[in-house]
């Protein structure tokens, strides 16, 4: 048997091969899947929005439910990073990464292959919670390129979380409580931000640090965008939103892409 | 195929690799055995690819395996002390992944799936998610996986750690079958059994370096020739049974009280063995067994190592 140079169009069907093995994980254990990450945010919706939502006031006025819905959309896509850290150390703890590495494939192909099937999944994702949004009564408010704008920023973060996913992944999997432990630590992430409730409503010195959350920003981005309550904050960063939900998923990305390509070379 | 010249990798203070040799000719099967932290997995990961060496020369299949990865990796498979195979994808998923992986097309990567699935055995159970496979078929499955295109030269890694006897024989007919088509295989093991059923030279390595290197009968007989085993019925016959041995083959035997055996190195093992049973007959001494052995290869390896505590 006879095999060609490895070229540009290896590398991409290389990548299209392991999307595929995600794609057929899927198709093997929808489940699973659905279990690990639409629970989750369809369980903290009907738990805010509706046992504890009626207690809520959103400063600067609007329904909580409106509010609420575009800071799970965010949380959502940052929470998505125990799925990448979780696919990416079991395969380096197993000996699938391994097997990779001696095969004559392009080296690029494990990363890309796990960031396009973790992209598909977050567009999966994303839809069906939008579809439980406007079935609890959450719309979009502002014109479609607006709205697909949101959509778009959504995704950015995302995929600046599937680098952090990737990198850490890499570098925990030989000790599986270290893996435990940033799984651990997306919870006060998801809370020290502006997802659930103001920052105008914490303590100053709290609201400034949760404003600075990434998720804070790309959440105030898309509420404007959505034209739904924004929660009354006038700080900078909060007027910048938009600039700040560009930037920050490009500066992830611009520290973790590469952090975790030269990882992967480097894995002995 | 496989030459190590040199070969050096350390990992902060501890020398993994110091000074490793290594030359294996095309065709057989070549086993790597010494104790776990000997240096067999960090030698098999450097000329996998998957490890840089600090220094020396490594060559697979006549390509440098860090200047020349790429072509080193088109000849070469692994099979690991854990079955690198997807849990949640069926066997057939896996096997077409790997040819995919190695450019065979659609078409060619599913035909060679089905024949390697036919010839491991594992035909029924190919649609089966692996999740479900026992330990042995997981084996077997990731050897088939190193086998997609016939490799040049195979790695395996301690290929048994973990299976029972009859898996074992299992994943032992299948590499011998490999090696018959033409595949050259690089063994580590530390089953001296498995050494011996398997590889035709054999390297012993103790602290990341080779220090001794022979077929095995030739390793076994660097600690001396056959030994003649005695095993007397009556404990109260061994003193008189070990004065007899010494006077009849001029040699200072051995003795396991507990046991009730009496072992002495012979020259001309058939001639000693008629010798002394006719004399023990001659004076009664009933036994429980008499025979000549070779020393196994448990007994070189601790010669060879100065250790004093078996493997195994």
């Amino acid at each position: 048997m006879t095999i060609a140079a490895p070229t540009l169009r290896w590398a991409v069907a290389d990548a299209i091969t392991l999307t595929r093995r995600d794609l057929a994980h899927w198709a093997r254990q929808p489940g699973v899947i659905i279990a690990n990450t639409l629970l989750f945010p369809i369980m903290i919706v009907l738990m805010f929005g509706y046992l504890l939502g009626g207690a809520m006031t959103v400063p600067g006025g609007g329904s909580y439910r409106e509010f609420l819905l575009p800071g799970m959309f965010a949380m959502t896509m940052v929470f998505g990073i125990g799925a990448t850290m979780v696919a990416i150390s079991a395969d380096a703890a197993r000996g699938i990464t391994d097997r990779f590495r001696t095969l004559p494939m392009a080296p690029s192909a494990v990363v890309a292959g796990r960031a396009i099937a973790d992209m598909l999944t977050a567009v999966v994702t994303l839809a069906v919670l939008i579809g439980c949004g406007l079935l609890v009564g959450w719309h979009p408010h502002g014109p479609l390129g607006d709205t697909l704008a949101a959509v778009g920023l959504l995704l950015l973060l995302r995929f600046a979380f599937v680098w952090v996913g990737v990198y850490l992944g890499l570098v925990c999997f030989a000790n599986p409580e270290a893996v435990t432990a940033v799984r651990t630590v997306e919870f006060p992430i998801g809370f020290l931000g502006n997802p659930f409730v103001a920052t105008a409503t914490m303590p100053a010195w709290l609201g400034t640090i949760a404003a600075w959350n990434p998720l804070s920003s790309t959440t105030s981005a898309i509420r404007a965008l959505f034209g739904n309550p924004t929660g009354g904050d006038h700080s900078w960063i909060a007027q910048h939103s938009v600039l700040m939900a560009t930037l920050w998923p490009l500066a992830l990305i611009a520290v973790f892409l590469p952090l975790s390509v030269r990882r992967y070379r480097h894995l002995s | 195929m496989i030459v190590c010249e040199q070969v050096r990798k350390r990992f902060g203070k501890a020398a993994a690799l110091d000074g490793f040799d290594l030359m294996v000719p095309k065709g057989v099967v070549y086993g790597l055995l010494g104790p776990n932290g000997a240096g067999k997995t960090t030698a098999v990961r450097v000329l996998a690819t998957l490890l840089r060496p600090d220094s020396g020369k490594v060559e697979v299949a006549g390509f440098d395996v860090v200047t020349q990865a790429s072509q080193v990796r088109r000849r070469i498979g692994l099979v690991g002390q854990q079955a690198a195979v997807d849990e949640v994808l069926s066997g057939r998923q896996n096997l077409e992944m790997v040819g995919r992986l190695y450019h065979l097309g659609a078409r060619v990567a599913r035909r060679r799936a089905g024949e390697l699935l036919e010839r491991f055995g594992l035909a029924d159970t190919g649609g089966k998610p692996v999740r479900q496979y026992s330990g042995g078929m997981r084996r077997r499955l990731d050897l088939a996986a190193s086998f997609v295109i016939a490799p040049a030269v195979l790695f395996l890694d301690e290929p048994t750690t973990g299976l029972d006897p009859a898996n074992r024989n299992q994943v032992w007919e299948s590499i011998r079958d490999l090696v018959a088509a033409g595949t050259t295989v690089l063994l580590t093991t530390q089953y001296l059994e498995e050494a011996d059923q398997l590889a035709a030279t054999i390297s012993v390595i103790d602290a990341g370096r080779v220090i001794a290197t022979g077929s095995p009968a030739q390793l076994k007989s660097r600690i001396g020739g056959d030994h003649l085993d005695v095993v007397v019925q009556h404990a109260g016959d061994l003193d008189a049974a070990v004065t007899l041995i010494r006077a009849r083959l001029a040699t200072e035997p051995s003795v396991e009280r507990e046991l009730r055996r009496i072992s002495t190195p012979v020259d001309d093992p058939i001639t000693a063995l008629t010798q002394i049973a006719h004399a023990l007959r001659e004076k009664d001494m009933a036994v429980d067994d008499i025979a000549v052995r070779r020393p196994t290869l448990d007994e070189v390896f601790l010669h060879l190592t100065g250790r004093t505590e078996a493997l195994a």
